[in-house]
C-alpha cells in the first residue's frame, strides 16, 4: 500500500510542526476554557482550575449581565466607539490625503512630528489629559474619552493612511485635476473609493483599540457605567473579587462583544493585524 | 490599477501650476487631524514635561523644583525598580514569545504549501483581541490557589511548588512576565509565519545544496529572510512590555509589596492615588524617553537595506 506508507511519512515528517502549533493554541484558549469552566460552577462554590462542571450553571451568565450591567455597558462602549472611530478615520484620512496627494506646505514636518509621536506610552499624557479635561468640564462625560482619543489616533491613522496614499499613481490626481475636479470632489469621488480596503482595515483596528482602551477610560471617566467595557472590568473585579463564579462570567461577557466581532469579521480582522503591525 | 497618461503636456503643466496655487489651501483638509493632535496628542506631551519640574497637588499652587522629581525616579526605591521590572518583563513580552514564533514558524514551513489550519489560527490570535484587562483577569484565576496552573502541578507531583503565583514575593514578576508571554505568542506566531511563507524556496534549496543542515539553513536563509518581520514583533512587544499597565493593574496592582509594579501603575498611583501630579509626570516622561531609546535603535538595526 504505497499510498498509505507516504501518508505516514508525511504524517511524521509534519508531526513536530503539528505539535507545536496545537500547543501554542492550546496554550492561547486554556485560560478562557477555564474562565468558562469557573463561570458554569454553582455560585457560592470555590470552583477548581479546569473541569467540565457535571451541573453546568448556564443562568450564572444572566445574573452575571445584570450584575454587571452589560446592557448599559455595551450601549456605552458603542457610543464611545462611534464617537471616536468615524470621526478619527474621517480627518486622518483627509489629512494623509492633504500631506501625500495635495503635498501642503509643511506637511512633510506635520507627518514627521505625528510619526515621532507614533511610539510614545499612552502614561505620559495622563496627568495632562485629565486636567484639560477637566478644566473644559468634560472629565467624567463620554466625551472625556471620544476627544482624546481622537487626539491619539492621529499619528498611527494618519501614517496609515498616508502609506495608502503614496501608492496610489499621481497620473490619476492629475486627471482628475483636468477634469474639472477640486480637491474635494477627487478625494470623495476617486481617492476614497479606492482607499476602502485601507480604511476598512484602520476602521477596525480602532474599533479594537477603542472598545479595548483601559488607562484612559479609568483615568478620565469615575463611573464605571459610562466606561468603555475593558474600564468597567476594573470595578467589576473590585467589586466581585472574592466570588470566582460571577467574577469569571462576568469577565467572559464582558471580552464576548470583541470576541464574535473578530470571529465574524475574522478574515478582515487578520488582515488588518498583520498588516498594522508590519507597517507600524 | 488603471493608470492614466496625460494626454497633452500642455494641459499637465497648467493643472500643475493650478495645484501648486492651491497647496496652502491644502491644509483645509489637513487642519482637524492637526486641531485634535494638537490639543489632545502633542500639547499634553509638553504639559507632561513642565509638570515634571514642578511639586504640584493638582489643586493649589505648583512650586518649581527643577530637577528634584528626576532624581527621585532614579532614588526612590520604587519607582527606579519599576524600571527594572520593566526591562524583565521584556525577557517574557519579547524574547520569549519571538524564540517560540521562530522554532514554530521554522518547523511549519516544512509542512510544505501554506499553513492553512484555520482553527489555529483563531486560537492564536484570541490573546491580542481581547482586552488587557480582560487577559489580566483570566490569568489571575490561572494562577491563583485552586486554578489551572497549580492543578497541573499537583497532577504531576509538584504539589510543594503550587502556590498562589501572583502573591508570591519570589515568582509574583515572572507570573506577569507569563501572561505577556501569552498576550504575544500567538501574533509573533502568525507574522513569522506569514513572513516565512514569502521567503523563496530556491533559497533553502541553494542551501542544502550546499550541504547546510537544518541549523545552517535556520541562520542562514530564515533568519535575514525574516528580518523585517521579527524586527515588527520585536518592536511592538517590547513598547507593550515597557509601557505595561492594564494586565498588571487588574492583576496584581504592583503587589505583593511593590514587587511587580511597573512604569504605568507607578505614574497611575502616583497622580491619583499619591495626588503628587509633578513625580508621576517625572516618570512618564523617563518611560517615554526610555521608550524612545530602546524603539529608535531597534528600527535601525531591523530596518531592511
Amino acid at each position: 500500500m504505497p499510498e498509505r506508507t507516504q501518508t505516514a511519512r508525511a504524517l511524521r515528517r509534519r508531526a513536530p510542526g503539528l505539535i507545536l502549533i496545537t500547543a501554542a493554541a492550546l496554550y492561547s484558549v486554556v485560560p478562557l476554557l477555564s474562565m468558562v469552566s469557573a463561570a458554569l460552577a454553582p455560585q457560592g462554590t470555590f470552583p477548581s482550575g479546569l473541569s467540565w462542571p457535571s451541573d453546568p450553571h448556564w443562568h450564572n451568565f444572566v445574573d452575571a449581565w445584570n450584575v454587571a450591567n452589560i446592557t448599559t455597558l455595551l450601549k456605552s462602549s458603542t457610543l464611545i466607539v462611534l464617537g471616536v472611530v468615524p470621526v478619527a478615520v474621517l480627518i486622518a484620512t483627509m489629512a494623509a490625503y492633504a500631506i501625500a496627494v495635495l503635498e501642503i506646505p509643511l506637511g512633510g514636518v506635520f507627518y514627521t512630528v505625528l510619526v515621532l509621536t507614533l511610539t510614545l506610552p499612552y502614561e505620559i499624557v495622563i496627568v495632562p489629559l485629565y486636567e484639560q479635561t477637566r478644566s473644559m468640564g468634560l472629565l467624567g462625560t463620554q466625551w472625556a474619552l471620544i476627544l482624546p482619543l481622537i487626539g491619539m489616533n492621529m499619528p498611527f491613522a494618519v501614517f496609515w493612511m498616508r502609506a495608502h496614499f503614496v501608492g496610489v499613481p499621481k497620473e490619476l490626481s492629475e486627471a482628475a485635476g483636468m477634469d474639472g475636479a477640486g480637491p474635494w470632489r477627487a478625494l470623495f469621488h476617486i481617492h476614497l473609493p479606492l482607499a476602502r480596503p485601507a480604511i476598512a482595515s484602520l476602521a477596525l483596528l480602532m474599533f479594537l483599540s477603542t472598545w479595548n482602551q483601559f488607562l484612559l477610560a479609568l483615568v478620565l471617566i469615575d463611573d464605571p457605567n459610562k466606561r468603555t467595557m475593558a474600564g468597567a472590568l476594573q470595578a467589576f473585579t473590585t467589586k466581585y473579587s472574592t466570588d470566582q463564579v460571577l467574577l469569571n462570567a462576568g469577565a467572559l461577557l464582558i471580552m464576548a462583544p470583541t470576541i464574535l466581532v473578530f470571529l465574524v469579521l475574522q478574515r478582515h480582522f487578520v488582515k488588518a493585524l498583520l498588516q498594522g503591525s508590519v507597517k507600524g | 490599477m488603471r493608470s492614466i497618461k496625460s494626454p497633452a503636456g500642455a494641459t499637465a503643466t497648467r493643472s500643475r501650476h493650478r495645484l501648486r496655487a492651491r497647496r496652502w489651501a491644502g491644509w483645509l483638509f489637513a487642519l482637524p487631524a492637526l486641531a485634535f493632535y494638537g490639543v489632545f496628542n502633542f500639547y499634553p506631551v509638553l504639559l507632561s514635561v513642565q509638570y515634571s519640574f514642578y511639586d504640584w497637588d493638582g489643586v493649589g499652587a505648583s512650586t518649581w523644583v527643577g530637577l528634584k522629581n528626576y532624581t527621585q525616579v532614579f532614588t526612590d526605591n520604587e519607582q527606579f525598580s519599576s524600571l527594572l521590572h520593566a526591562f524583565y518583563l521584556i525577557l517574557f513580552f519579547t524574547i520569549l514569545p519571538v524564540t517560540i514564533a521562530l522554532i514554530t514558524a521554522s518547523v511549519l514551513r516544512q509542512l510544505q504549501g501554506r499553513f492553512t489550519g484555520a482553527l489555529a489560527r483563531t486560537l492564536l490570535f484570541l490573546p491580542q483581541i481581547i482586552p488587557g484587562a480582560a487577559a489580566g483577569v483570566a490569568w489571575t484565576w490561572m494562577y491563583s490557589d485552586n486554578g489551572v496552573v497549580n492543578q497541573l502541578l499537583r497532577a504531576i507531583g509538584l504539589d510543594d511548588i503550587a502556590r498562589p503565583w501572583l502573591a508570591d514575593f519570589t515568582w509574583a514578576l515572572t507570573a506577569v512576565g507569563f501572561i505577556g508571554t501569552w498576550l504575544s505568542t500567538g501574533l509573533c506566531t502568525m507574522l513569522l509565519l506569514a513572513g516565512i511563507g514569502k521567503i523563496d524556496n530556491s533559497l533553502y534549496e541553494a542551501a542544502r545544496i550546499d550541504g547546510a543542515g537544518p541549523i545552517r539553513q535556520f541562520l542562514a536563509v530564515t533568519l535575514p529572510g525574516l528580518r523585517n518581520e521579527i524586527g515588527v514583533c520585536v518592536t511592538i512587544t517590547i513598547i507593550a512590555a515597557l509601557a505595561s499597565f492594564d494586565v498588571v493593574y487588574l492583576s496584581t496592582q504592583g503587589g505583593p509589596g511593590t514587587q511587580t509594579m511597573v512604569p504605568g501603575v507607578a505614574v497611575y498611583n502616583l497622580a491619583f492615588n499619591d495626588a503628587r501630579l509633578g513625580a508621576a509626570s517625572a516618570l512618564a516622561v523617563v518611560l517615554a524617553l526610555v521608550v524612545i531609546a530602546v524603539v529608535v535603535p531597534l528600527q535601525r538595526l531591523f530596518r531592511e537595506k
